[in-house]
């Protein structure tokens, strides 16, 4: 069962402001970065999962109270600032619920080849024979 | 179904048993290896990172610890985590084994053992010409700021060189014990079977054990016997799950055991640093960890170089947007550098079971572990720097990237009070304890790795370690496997008749 789907608009607005390089992603590249994710959480306990997409709703209303817009309304720079505050919270709940948010946007991006590509990453099973 | 002997486990203590007691199969006797990860075929090591890891690693290499600030990687997979291991082949330092004080462990006879081993996975110098930037800037740089750099011993056969050591050998260069140990123990008549997961230990001896399906799509063979529950009845059971693994297995197990199981967890907790350098250097091509720097006794941190893939790169790097991505983009100019703590064991650190007698690990960062990450921080930017790093990426600083200007303020710029637990990525992958060798309260076996009042089960994995070992491990398990392989040899008459 999909964990993203309740939560989709939410998650891309702070997958794209994790990882910038998500904005220019079509339809097929958001739903390889999902399946990735998704395919992540499938072995995680459902209660994980829950308190995933609570973190993740939290995220979209929260601004609120601060912007007068939900997240997924802000603009970039807000976007930034409101997920930089939840990374430096002091509450250890909140930051620990940011970094697996924040782990799952990475892997989703950079796990696929082509973005692994796209930064120079070029490690083959050949190794140095590939290089010659 | 009967066995004389039951190994659980198949990684360095589990692999090292087997291949030590081929001798009493040759007498006739039934020698069992229970390994619940699979067995896998040379060519499903594809060196892709997400595919690799999910097979490889446990919640692909990505295992919380209880407070959920520390990510700990350990392997399921015939060989354990020899399969991922990058092959770095370290002896114990005489003063740990020292500390340690378990009577009837000396360093003498664990290094003789290690020798033995070294000889047999062929553990060399690579030459240099098979050395990268990555590692001779390591070397330069070390050097310059004053530090003894040393050479890894490695125990690789054929390494073409493709730096993905941590997702499985692509060219099976690695003399793990999936290479070496495991095979020649199941040529000599030890059986073993993959996806095979021991559920509990019964107090008569039975071991309740589940052998799972090969899911659909999934790498690794199937299993050597249907998927099921099996009962296995053993005569001695030798657990060698590594260090989560044993301690689990022992702790839902119904046995009058030592109150100390699971006590005394320790690690070394690890943070990737990286630096840019203003041109590209090769540093994804090679073998990854040549070099160390080991200042483990007087500033409690070893400093390895490394060099990880694009996911694992970027979870490492502090923060996110615009700052992080551009790191990335530098990805072939950077150069990398591990830094380890050496932590202690350190009451309420250690292993449990949940309700349903899933690992549960605690782990809290005292005060000396996290000032170790520090210092060691601090020497891996001035080794980058001193090489002409343009600047330097240390999640114990904030803003987290530190440029080649500020050189000389590294003491100020790293310090521990920007460590924040839940923002830093801490990750551990050598990880001991739980089931300490010794003769007193807080032991749970002797130096033979025979469990109190229950002789017929032994320990034979990382687990033993009364404390932190402050080196790559491996070596010192497989020494230690080999010395409770001999007892198990040794008490065989007796216990099995």
């Amino acid at each position: 069962m999909s964990v993203l789907a309740a939560v989709r608009p939410t998650f891309r607005a702070i997958a794209a402001t994790v990882v910038p390089e998500t904005a220019a992603l079509d339809a097929d590249g958001w739903a390889a970065l999902e399946g990735i994710v998704e395919q992540a959480l499938a072995p995680r306990p459902p209660r994980m999962r829950r308190q995933l997409v609570v973190l993740i709703r939290a995220i979209e209303w929260l601004p609120l109270l601060r912007y007068g817009r939900r997240f997924s309304r802000l603009d970039p720079a807000r976007r930034t600032r409101f997920l930089t505050a939840l990374q430096e919270s002091r509450l250890l709940l909140l930051r620990r619920g940011f970094w697996g948010l924040r782990t799952l946007a990475l892997m989703g991006y950079y796990a696929q080849p082509h973005a692994a590509a796209s930064i120079g990453y070029r490690a083959d099973p050949r190794g140095w024979e590939a290089r010659r | 179904m009967n066995y004389d002997v039951v190994i659980v486990g198949s990684g360095a203590g589990g692999g090292t048993v087997a291949q030590a007691l081929a001798p009493l199969v040759r007498d006739g006797r039934r020698v069992l290896v229970l390994e619940q990860g699979p067995r896998f075929d040379d060519d499903e090591f594809t060196g892709r990172e997400l595919e690799m890891a999910t097979a490889l690693y446990a919640d692909g290499g990505g295992f919380l610890t209880a407070q959920g600030t520390m990510t700990l990687a350990f392997a399921r997979a015939y060989g354990g985590s020899t399969l991922v291991y990058t092959g770095t082949s370290l002896t114990a330092p005489e003063r740990v084994i020292r500390h340690w004080n378990v009577p009837g462990l000396d360093h003498a006879d664990l290094l003789r053992r290690s020798e033995r081993y070294l000889g047999e996975n062929n553990v060399h110098l690579l030459p240099p010409e098979e050395i990268n930037d990555n590692n001779r800037l390591f070397v330069e740089g070390g050097t310059r700021a004053g530090y003894r750099v040393e050479q890894f011993p490695v125990n690789v056969k054929g390494c073409r060189g493709s730096s993905l050591c941590n997702l499985g050998c692509p060219n099976q260069a690695k003399q793990g014990t999936n290479r070496v140990q495991l095979p020649a123990a199941e040529r000599a008549g030890v059986e073993v079977v993959t996806r095979a997961e021991v559920l509990r230990i019964e107090a008569d001896r039975t071991l309740v054990v589940r052998v799972a399906e090969k899911p659909g799509g999934g790498k690794g063979r199937s299993s050597e016997w249907a998927p099921g529950d099996y009962r296995v009845r053993a005569g001695i059971v030798v657990c060698a799950g590594g260090v989560i693994g044993t301690n689990s297995l022992l702790l839902r197990s119904p046995l009058p055991l030592p109150r100390a199981v699971g006590e005394g967890f320790t690690c070394h907790p690890a943070l990737i640093l990286v630096a840019e350098h203003p041109r590209p250097i090769t540093n994804d091509v090679g073998h990854p960890k040549s070099y160390f720097v080991d200042r483990g006794a007087e500033q409690r941190f070893v400093l390895e170089t490394c060099m990880y893939f694009p996911f694992t790169t970027a979870k490492a790097l502090s923060g996110f947007g615009a700052d992080h991505s551009r790191v990335m983009r530098a990805f072939p100019r950077l150069q990398m550098i591990l830094v380890l703590g050496c932590d202690t064991a350190t009451p309420g650190n250690r292993i449990a079971v949940d309700g349903a007698g899933q690992p549960v690990v605690h782990y809290r960062f005292t005060d000396e572990t996290v000032d170790g990450l520090v210092e060691g921080t601090r020497a891996a930017t001035r080794i980058f720097f001193g090489v002409g790093a343009a600047q330097v990426h240390a999640p114990f600083a904030d803003p987290p990237s530190i440029d080649a200007r500020d050189a000389e303020r590294v003491n100020d710029l790293i310090t521990a009070r920007h460590f924040k637990e839940g923002k830093v990525a801490v990750s551990a992958a050598h990880l001991m304890g739980g089931c300490a060798m010794g003769d007193g309260a807080g032991s749970v076996t002797d130096a033979w790795g025979r469990v109190h009042g229950l002789p017929w089960l032994r320990v034979a994995d990382a687990t033993l370690f009364p404390d932190s070992l402050e080196i790559n491990p491996y070596v010192t398990i497989m020494a230690l496997a080999d010395r409770v392989a001999e007892a198990v040899r040794a008490d065989a008459p007796a216990l099995l008749g």
